[in-house]
């Protein structure tokens, strides 16, 4: 044991920039708490493997093959020519499980963005400015709300379905049902987010830090995007992440419905749906569901452990470091 | 004051319609500002003292906020019917403003160095490197240890009083021509409070601004303020030199005041003398002299008619039908 009389002139030989530690940056506080979330950081660890699942396994695996149909090698159980065995055409289920993933993913990320912007754009256009402002866009914003989203996915891609004429992207050329999917996960689920939005820009417009922004000058947009929106991040990042676990489930509803992203583009979801058409198939060939199921609960699950992880890194009143 | 007049305020007058009621909060003031005078602008909480020079600003809410009339006029320009994009282009640059909490008024996430370089590029066309080096001068120029290395710092990592020296860099590094400083020790402890008030005196000083300080501690006006003017429940009651209102207040409410300061001189153990009554309600439209009901000296013409403000001396003037000296009207 040292006693206390040697510490102190250890202390005494400290130099002051060694007695205060190094405050830590907002960043470094948030990945502490984050840190300590077990299960968040297996999900960012699975949901890593997952991109390079779909994005790297293009590498080894050519996209024509994942389209490649061969009548003679209908339903293989998997085996080590056809890890994830082969559907109703021949078709390599490993393979397009790999292109599958890079649609899922895409879609699960860009319909969030889509869902992010316009849930910003509203729920801050009604809460800093208010009044009939604020009136108007929360009415219609409940208006969507009451209709079921199910319902509004049908209908606008039964209405918008092979309006779109096909993209090239990556060097893949994709389906313009891929976009309409997008876009319409994208426009029936950014009510939630606009109006935890809206409130948060009506209760940080009133401090008194906003009051001092204008006060030197800063033009209203600036004021919203530049001084009340960073403040309001941490419960945006959260919902966006849950925003693409919702998307990626949203495009396998509507994929199981047949009315999502149109074959031969595989995404995890019609995939599903293929092997469900025929309900002997469920109970026969489970591996026709099983590799395009565990993914899209594999993505979900890990998704939405980092989005809890992040929501309690980044709450200011979280005291835990 | 033979100075040159910068602003003046005309019968200025601020309204808050809400669901109880209007809210008379600023009723028809008027008072001048020169160049590179400091006018203290005291009274107690709620008595119209930071609504008035938020409506100058345009920084009133609206609604439930209303300018129901008046002018202000800086540089013979009137900034209450100035548009909010030329508004811009005076706030921060030619008018700045600190503000009463240092804690609450800068914002969390951004790093101060973001805070402040912002306003110079925006005010001052610079361009970011020649902000950044110009807000490390600032910093420096406001006491702050070791500047450059803490531009990317957030707020929360200063102290209450550095976080106040942010706070005044930031109002002053466009040069203003008024700095207004709504209760700016008040949130501060006493030994900082000291040191706040010499470093903007000392800053005043250097730059050779105007200002507005807006308190209701009447010790730190007598060390700082050329002029005083005394508001009571939206009113102008008494103006005058810094001097002339300490030795010779006239308004019952000014004197009421001064009793109730603690005093050095004063025996130990004695009560503080306090104003019987409280403010009064400013969602009832004011009649007769707001301060009437808890005036010692009140007549009956005082609950019928509220009094102009009138001289009584050179640069003093005052709200008031009774000559508080002599008990007598005037």
């Amino acid at each position: 044991m040292t006693s206390a009389s040697e510490l102190v002139p250890a202390i005494a030989q400290l130099k002051a920039d060694e007695l205060e530690a190094p405050p830590l940056t907002l960043r470094q506080l948030t990945w502490r708490r984050f840190r300590r979330h077990k299960m968040a950081l297996i999900g960012v660890v699975i949901l890593g493997l997952l991109f390079v699942y779909s994005f790297g396994g293009a590498f080894l695996v050519p996209e024509s093959y994942a389209n490649h149909t061969d009548t003679s090698l209908r339903l293989q159980a998997p085996s080590a020519a056809h890890p994830f065995g082969t559907d109703p055409v021949g078709r390599d289920i490993l393979a397009r499980t790999v292109y599958g993933g890079q649609i899922s993913l895409l879609i699960g990320l860009t319909a969030m963005l889509v869902e992010v912007i316009s849930g910003i754009l509203i729920g801050a256009a009604a809460g800093y400015f208010g009044g009939w402002v604020d009136a108007v866009l929360m009415r219609f914003t409940e208006a969507i709300f009451v209709i079921p989203q199910l319902f509004l996915l049908i209908v606008m891609s039964k209405y918008f379905g092979g309006k779109i004429p096909n993209i090239s992207v990556l060097g893949r050329t994709l389906s313009g049902s891929v976009i309409v999917v997008i876009l319409i996960i994208g426009v029936t689920s950014w009510m939630y987010l606009a109006r935890i939005v809206r409130a948060e820009f009506i209760s940080l417009k009133e401090r008194e830090f906003i009051l001092a922004a204008k006060a030197t000058g800063t033009p209203a947009l600036q004021v919203i995007f530049g001084h009340i929106l960073p403040n309001c991040m941490a419960p945006i990042i959260v919902s966006a992440t849950l925003a693409v676990a919702g998307a990626i489930l949203a495009e396998s509803y509507i994929s199981f419905l047949g009315l999502g992203v149109q074959p031969p583009t595989a995404t995890w979801g019609n995939m599903l749906e293929a092997a469900s058409s025929d309900f002997s198939r469920i109970e026969n060939a489970p591996w026709f569901w099983a590799f395009p199921g565990l993914l899209i609960v594999l993505t979900v699950l890990s998704i939405n452990f980092v989005g809890d992880g992040l929501r309690d890194a980044l709450d200011p009143r979280s005291r835990a470091a | 004051m033979d100075r040159p007049l910068l602003l003046e305020v005309n019968d200025l007058k601020t309204r808050f319609r809400t669901a109880e009621g209007t809210i008379y909060a600023v009723n028809g003031i008027s008072y001048e500002l020169h160049e590179g005078e400091t006018l203290a602008v005291v009274g107690e909480s709620g008595c119209g003292k930071s609504v008035s020079v938020l409506s100058i600003m345009g920084l009133i809410p609206i609604p439930p906020g209303q300018i129901a009339g008046g002018s202000a006029v800086y540089r013979s320009r009137d900034l209450l019917k100035m548009a909010e994009p030329e508004m811009d282009k005076v706030r921060g640059k030619e008018i700045a403003m600190i503000f009463q909490d240092p804690m609450t008024s800068l914002n969390p996430v951004l790093t101060i160095g973001k805070q402040i370089t912002e306003s110079l590029e925006k005010h001052m066309a610079m361009d970011h490197d020649t902000a950044v080096r110009r807000t490390v001068e600032l910093l420096e120029w406001v006491g702050l240890p070791d500047p450059a290395r803490r531009l990317g710092d957030y707020p929360h990592q200063f102290s209450g009083g550095m976080r106040q020296r942010v706070m005044i860099s930031m109002a002053l590094a466009c040069g203003p021509a008024i700095l207004i400083a709504d209760e700016p020790t008040t949130a501060l402890d006493v030994t900082i409070q000291a040191q706040i008030v010499e470093l903007v005196k000392r800053l005043r000083q250097e730059v050779g601004m105007a200002m507005i300080w807006i308190t209701h501690d009447l010790g730190v006006v007598a060390g700082l303020a050329d002029r005083v003017i005394v508001m009571y429940a939206g009113f102008l009651v008494e103006e005058a030199d810094v001097d002339s209102l300490y030795e010779d207040p006239r308004h019952p409410y000014t004197l009421a005041l001064l009793a109730a300061l603690p005093r050095v001189d004063r025996r130990r153990h004695q009560r503080l003398k306090s104003i019987p009554g409280a403010p009064p309600n400013l969602l009832v439209e004011p009649h007769g002299c707001p301060f009437a009901p808890r005036c010692e000296s009140v007549i009956d013409r005082c609950r019928t008619e509220n009094p102009s403000l009138e001289p009584v001396a050179p640069h003093h003037r005052i709200a008031c039908w009774v000559d508080v000296q002599t008990g007598e009207p005037r």
